[in-house]
């Protein structure tokens, strides 16, 4: 590992009771965008409440900018941002003035003024926090987390319930604080969000990590992509199979309609083509699938809902 | 915002900061809830107003108000330090105030610190008020300013330790409930405008062991009679205050 982790978990264990929530977790955060994914109940909160301070591992260690969360409390406290999945705020209190609250119990806070402006808080007005709408709460929780000026941040579901603009101008903040160099953790059941923001995702499952790598990692090597083809029945597949490469496979599903499974790049798209040029053969309805993380997602995930 | 405005530069503000912050908050959120404004101000002030003008309860010879003064005041303290405090404090952790305060630079006994602070300025708040409204219909107080003191805030570290000890156990729901429901049995049983002897000589014994009975009991031997350090009240506030708060720290729970 690194000397640039942020987070380092290992064999994290967790139970609630007869249930364990987080079983035998080993997590590496580098600096930067890293998401956790996962379907809910996967462990996702349990672990970023570990690395917070909140909940005392049962076995395993965690460390948060080198520090123990829970025995150096005092000295990670200043140094993180915390945006939790709901709440969090006085229900009486007015946005800005939470705000300008936190930022006091920091020794070098942003402007908060035009934190408020950037998040679009200022409309709040003389509102409490109570009669705000989901999407202001929410945007009032991540001003509270990065408002410190923190080396690293966790943000809980940061876009859970906002609509596509309130989603996009928190996906610009954390772009924002990544290019500051501030490091963040975020949870998410959105696989978009995690391929647009993470530099690195874990995939979390049943209180493990099941799959971890930058977004382009995962979609190589979780789930094969895919090119078609249709053409005239009956082609030469074992020659097709030799002009591509090592790792590809290739087959004739139905007669005339023809897979090839492997890496997909331009590179091969130029090999098939000039096989079938080659072959005499004009492939009809030639396509390209690339899988998404949320191919690999479910793949990795099962298909069906949990909630 | 232009490049850079984020690079990180954390560090936690100078403790009194912190606490001194919070607890302006913490008095802001209170003074601005219509609740808590009722149980702490409008209740004893019309308790107070009503009973001196009203002879509705037998308050012994002398003057209705001397009476009744040090038992609202006693009732005022009961109201911010346990009732108010145990409702906000219960709502605080049903809506994770308390749990992002705890990932705060804020360490958490400087929280508490911060919310003992709060109540006393409520506190000074109440009694000048009903001081001023007391003196206003006639009160003629006697006795050491120093054991009235004394008495005011072993009461608050008692009544703050059963406040929180029921904020940090219950759901918030029925810290409410149970909040209020205790309020209003320890007026009517407290001895604050009901004298004690009213309940028979049992009744007196035992409900002169309750906090709010020794608080009234212990104010108005100095303020109404003139009496010395009322020990045998201070002992049984102390020994209250001790078991509260020793309980409340063992059992709080902030989420």
């Amino acid at each position: 590992m690194g000397s640039q982790s942020v987070v380092q978990v290992r064999a994290l264990v967790k139970r609630y009771g007869a249930k364990t929530a987080v079983d035998g977790l080993d997590l590496v955060a580098e600096a930067g965008v890293t998401a956790v994914l996962g379907p809910n109940g996967a462990g996702k909160t349990t672990t970023v409440e570990t690395c917070e301070g909140y909940r005392k591992p049962d076995s395993g260690t965690v460390r948060v900018l080198g520090l123990d969360p829970v025995r150096d409390s005092a000295a990670l406290r200043p140094r993180i941002g915390v945006m939790l999945q709901s709440g969090g705020v006085y229900s009486g209190a007015r946005a800005d003035e939470m705000l300008r609250h936190v930022a006091k119990l920091h020794a070098h806070p942003l402007d908060v003024d035009a934190l408020v402006e950037r998040l679009g808080l200022g409309s709040c007005g003389r509102t409490s926090y109570r009669r705000l709408s989901g999407g202001q709460q929410q945007r009032l929780a991540l001003a509270m987390a990065v408002v410190g000026r923190p080396e690293l941040v966790f943000l809980d579901e940061p876009t859970a319930g906002l609509d596509p603009q309130a989603r996009h101008a928190t996906w610009d903040l954390v772009r924002d604080l990544r290019a500051d160099g501030v490091s963040v953790i975020l949870t998410t059941h959105h696989m978009d969000e995690a391929e647009q923001l993470a530099d690195d995702v874990a995939i979390i499952d049943g209180g493990r990590v099941i799959a971890h790598g930058s977004p382009e990692q995962l979609c190589k090597g979780g789930a094969e992509n895919t090119l078609r083809f249709t053409g005239r029945p009956g082609l030469d597949v074992g020659s097709l199979l030799k002009a591509l490469p090592a790792d590809c496979t290739a087959a004739e599903l139905t007669p005339g309609s023809y897979r090839v499974v492997g890496k997909v790049d331009p590179q091969l798209l130029a090999t098939v083509t000039s096989w079938c040029a080659q072959h005499g053969v004009m492939p009809d309805r030639i396509s390209v699938e690339r899988h998404t993380l949320e191919d690999v997602f479910l793949e990795l995930t099962g298909k069906e809902l949990r909630s | 915002m232009t490049v850079g405005t984020y690079t990180p530069k954390p560090g936690a503000a100078p403790l009194p900061r912190m606490i001194a912050a919070q607890a302006a908050l913490e008095t802001r959120m209170l003074l601005r809830n219509g609740e808590q404004l009722l149980l702490t101000v409008v209740i004893p002030t019309l308790l107070l107003v009503l009973f001196s003008a009203v002879d509705i309860v037998d308050t012994g010879k002398g003057k209705a108000v001397d009476f009744l003064a040090p038992g609202v005041l006693a009732l005022a303290v009961m109201s911010t330090a346990f009732t108010g405090q145990a409702i906000a404090t219960g709502f605080e952790r049903r809506y994770g105030v308390l749990k992002r305060l705890a990932s705060s630079p804020l360490p958490r006994w400087g929280l508490m610190a911060a919310k003992t602070v709060s109540v006393l300025v409520t506190e000074v708040l109440q009694v000048a008020l009903l001081t001023v409204i007391a003196f206003a219909l006639g009160w003629s107080p006697h006795g050491n300013p120093a054991a009235v003191l004394l008495l005011l805030l072993l009461g608050t570290a008692a009544f703050s330790g059963l406040g929180l000890l029921m904020a940090g156990t219950l759901r918030a729901e029925a810290t409410l409930a149970a909040a209020n429901l205790v309020f209003l049995l320890l007026l009517v049983g407290g001895g604050v405008i009901v004298p004690l002897e009213k309940f028979g000589a049992t009744g007196q014994h035992v409900l002169g062991l309750l906090p709010i009975s020794a608080l009234s009991d212990g104010l108005r031997d100095v303020l109404q009679h003139g009496s010395g350090t009322p020990w045998a009240d201070l002992g049984i506030l102390a020994v209250w205050a001790v078991a509260a708060l020793a309980a409340a720290g063992r059992f709080f729970r902030w989420e």
